[in-house]
């Protein structure tokens, strides 16, 4: 076989090569993520029973655990592709980094917002800082730092290096942090508050909740599929082949 | 290599105190933050007590964070800064002894003005010393991280809040140990956990943080 | 079947108000995430058609 010849996963690790891999499997990805979805909220409202202690209420988990599950894991895919930009000096994986923030952040703030509604009628008040909550306000200020450095550095390649650094930085941090806040919210508050201490999980309720996180999950890609396609008719514009894809003529 | 980071010292100190306005402001600043809260909640001695310690961490925290604009911008906007990547030392060395004065300067001052300020709060004085001591291995994780930061937002539009937005998250952990370790003395229980997690993150910042303010001040300055 | 009718279903024991809550933020959050990356998609290609109708034209004043 001649090098010529040769699959290579490489072969889409350029901008334009991987623009329309990207808008094939999107479809895909979109369909499999509603599926998944409208079986899990199945599950959540018709099949798994009523807890015994918070009601009806429990049901927020279905969405809450979930979103908090993918706001983690967009970080450190985030701060994966960055590290991979950063250290192989290319750009298509800092555009996904990039891609990926907005869509961890929105998560981040379902997992948040969910929480306090799920609090309110578990433990009477609107915040609850517990370890869970506490360290997803600060991830949320870890999305958004990234995303406000990259927004006010002009040089795209310098936006793309500098976030790097930072998600680096942050992906380090984010374990310390989390065990930090664990720690001072059991200091404070004992044992007794916790967003763990959800109903003992019976399996319907686990089994809602990794569907409701895979169908999150196939979103996740969908979405940062097109919004990388996005970045990269932006970053990409003095290209013929953007040029000939957007239909103007040299 | 001892030489070149004995070279960024001295200079640092020097031009810090030819501006000693720039060092006082952080330390009076540190005084007004922390006089600020009784103001808003009350002088009831009990609940300042009991608030102390995370105030008096968190208004370090900020005088810190406000005080890193100057350290490498002044270099960056007169040149310095490029020549000191050009020359032959490891930049870690040089951002390491830039880091060190910029603590001394702005941290080590704010660890001698803490007990004073607890003594406001009506701090017993085994917290105070522990709020010394939580201080003195703190700050200057404060200053390593921050000094990340701080290379990051390098010329950057609007780089004083952004570097706020960036650092203050990573601040947490050091603040959590650092409040918690004088609550826990104020408190009675014993200090040593907090004190001793504070000294791991002092070493894991004194060696990760040079290296990545480095690679940062490389990206910014290419 | 969990629910005996349809107003069961909506009152959610009491908690309809968090409940639904949550459920209806996520969603309105998930679908405008889509719309405005359609919209993002639509504008990126409406700018980058009309940059592209400008630098036509310069070239032909050149030429």
């Amino acid at each position: 076989m001649t090098k010529s010849e040769r699959f290579s996963w490489f072969h889409f690790s350029s901008p334009n090569t991987f623009y329309p891999l990207a808008g094939t499997l999107q479809p895909w990805f979109a369909a499999i993520a509603a599926l998944l979805c409208v079986v899990g909220l199945y599950i959540s409202f018709f099949v798994a029973p009523t807890d015994a202690q918070q009601g009806e209420a429990y049901r927020i988990i279905f969405i809450h655990v979930p979103a908090a599950w993918m706001s983690m894991f967009l970080y450190l895919v985030m701060g994966f592709w960055s590290g991979v930009g950063l250290v192989l000096n290319t750009r298509l994986a800092s555009m996904v980094a990039t891609a990926l923030a907005p869509t961890g952040a929105w998560f981040t703030f379902i997992a948040l917002w969910t929480g306090a509604l799920w609090g309110k009628p578990t433990w009477g008040t609107w915040w609850v800082w517990d370890a869970r909550l506490t360290s997803e306000l600060i991830l949320l200020f870890l999305y958004i730092g990234f995303m406000a450095l990259q927004a006010a550095i002009d040089d795209p390649r310098r936006a793309d290096k500098a976030g790097a650094v930072l998600a680096l930085v942050g992906v380090i941090n984010v374990p310390i942090i989390y065990f930090s806040v664990k720690w001072w919210s059991t200091l404070h508050q004992g044992a007794s508050v916790s967003m763990k201490s959800a109903p003992s999980m019976a399996t319907t309720m686990l089994i809602g909740m990794l569907i409701m996180a895979l169908g999150f999950w196939m979103y996740s890609i969908a979405a940062v599929l097109a919004r990388v396609r996005c970045v990269i008719l932006e970053r990409e514009r003095h290209t013929e082949w953007v040029m000939k894809e957007v239909g103007g003529q040299a | 290599m001892i030489r070149a980071l004995g070279w960024v010292l001295r200079r640092d100190l020097l031009l810090a105190f030819r501006r000693q306005g720039d060092v006082a402001n952080a330390l009076v600043f540190f005084v007004i933050v922390v006089s600020l809260f009784p103001l808003g909640v009350g002088p009831e001695a009990s609940q300042l007590r009991n608030m102390a310690p995370g105030v008096l961490w968190v208004a370090a925290l900020l005088a810190c964070m406000l005080s890193l604009a100057r350290l490498f911008a002044p270099d960056h906007q007169d040149g310095t800064l490029e020549q000191m990547l050009l020359a032959g030392e490891p930049l870690v060395i040089l951002v390491m002894g830039k880091v060190i004065s910029h603590w001394l300067v702005s941290g080590l001052p704010l660890v001698l003005m803490a007990p004073l300020l607890g003594l406001q709060f009506d701090l017993p004085r085994d917290a105070l010393a522990v709020l010394c001591v939580s201080l003195l291995i703190g700050t200057p994780v404060l200053s390593l991280i921050g000094a990340v930061g701080a290379a990051l937002t390098l010329g950057v539009r609007g780089s004083g809040l952004l570097v706020a937005l960036l650092v203050l998250p990573l601040f947490v952990p050091v603040l959590i140990f650092g409040a918690g370790s004088v609550a826990a003395t104020a408190a009675g229980t014993g200090a040593e956990a907090h004190l001793l997690l504070l000294g791991g993150f002092l070493t894991l910042a004194f060696v990760l943080a040079p290296w990545a303010s480095a690679a940062a001040l490389r990206i910014a300055m290419e | 079947m969990n629910w005996h009718s349809w107003s069961e279903f909506a009152a959610m024991g009491g908690y309809a108000l968090y409940v639904w809550g949550s459920y209806s933020v996520t969603l309105v959050v998930l679908i405008g995430e889509i719309v405005a990356l359609f919209m993002r998609r639509q504008g990126v290609i409406e700018r980058l058609a009309k940059y592209y109708a400008a630098h036509r034209r310069n070239h032909e004043t050149e030429a």
